[in-house]
């Protein structure tokens, strides 16, 4: 994958497809160090589950026999001499199920990618899933940028799903001033 | 700056149109959204959909909606048209300039491209 928008944009859709609800994608930038957290209350993951996650040639579907999103941003992550972790609670044995995904790059690295347009992920998520509640948040240390679709959804009203064209549009032009003012 | 208030105007004009648009998903375009399909390109495919479905005033009729792998990876970006009472059309190795063409040439004037389709492309 070209750019970490679409390692953040395939992460997330892990999270839409465990049935969460509720997704937050947080970035964090300081010092050459940009920490990524998608936090889900999806069905979760068994220990051992989470032990294979990291396995290219292990995954649940059963369109194709290998499951390369999770190893694919470890890669990445590595790569700049940081790291991923995967904490989850199963559905099975939990009340408060769900995943948290982190992982640490290192953006001085050579080796680090761009970011990427962030803006068409979070759009391409909204369009997916509309009823899903999404919280993004990329804080820098000179401002962030912010967005949480339940607080657009109750000022939308029942009537209008958030994958309207307008709403879309909205939402794009909404993160894309508060990136140019960043 | 964009403020979260012009939803509230969003949703005033789009009040009357809502009513019409529950009757859609007569065609139903599906963009395969996993691992194969976002490394190869699909995002901007979706998106381009999105948008050109819309730009020709198609969204009463038309639904964009994504999934995730259907098992044929090296073909991706597929995308697959479902109409009522009309076989299933797969487009693979689409681009966002085919995605247009496709809108232009089988959304809206009833013909589908034929050359983007699974049976005509060599891998």
């Amino acid at each position: 994958m070209k750019d970490l928008s679409l390692y953040i944009l395939d992460i997330a859709m892990n999270s839409v497809r465990a049935g969460a609800k509720h997704i937050e994608i947080r970035l964090e930038e300081r010092d050459a160090v940009l920490t990524l957290t998608v936090q889900d209350d999806g069905c979760g993951m068994t220990p051992e589950q989470v032990r294979r996650l990291f396995d290219p040639f292990y995954t649940t579907r059963k369109t194709r026999s290998v499951g390369l999103g999770v190893p694919f941003l470890q890669m990445l992550a590595r790569q700049t001499g940081g790291d991923v972790t995967v904490a989850s609670k199963s559905a099975a044995e939990y009340a408060d199920h769900g995943t948290v995904v982190t992982a640490v790059f290192h953006t001085d690295h050579i080796d680090f990618i761009p970011l990427g347009d962030l803006t068409e992920t979070i759009v391409t998520l909204v369009q997916g899933s509309p009823d899903v509640d999404f919280v993004y948040c990329h804080c820098k240390p000179s401002g962030s940028v912010a967005m949480n679709t339940a607080e657009m959804r109750s000022i939308l009203g029942e009537d209008i799903p958030l994958d309207s064209y307008e709403v879309l549009g909205f939402i794009r032009s909404y993160l894309q001033e508060q990136y140019q003012q960043l | 700056m964009k403020s979260l208030s012009e939803l509230a105007a969003i949703r005033e004009q789009m009040k009357d149109k809502v009513a019409i648009r529950t009757g859609s998903g007569d065609v139903r375009v599906v963009v395969g959204m996993a691992t194969c399909g976002i490394s190869a390109g699909a995002r901007p495919v979706l998106n381009t959909f999105v948008e050109e479905v819309a730009a020709a005033n198609l969204t009463d009729k038309v639904m964009v909606t994504q999934t995730g792998c259907i098992g044929i990876c090296q073909y991706e970006p597929v995308v697959e048209i479902f109409e009522d009472g009309k076989e299933k059309t797969t487009y693979v190795k689409m681009t966002p300039e085919k995605a247009k063409r496709v809108v232009e040439e089988h959304l809206k004037g009833g013909k589908p491209v034929m050359e983007y389709l699974i049976g005509n492309t060599k891998l």
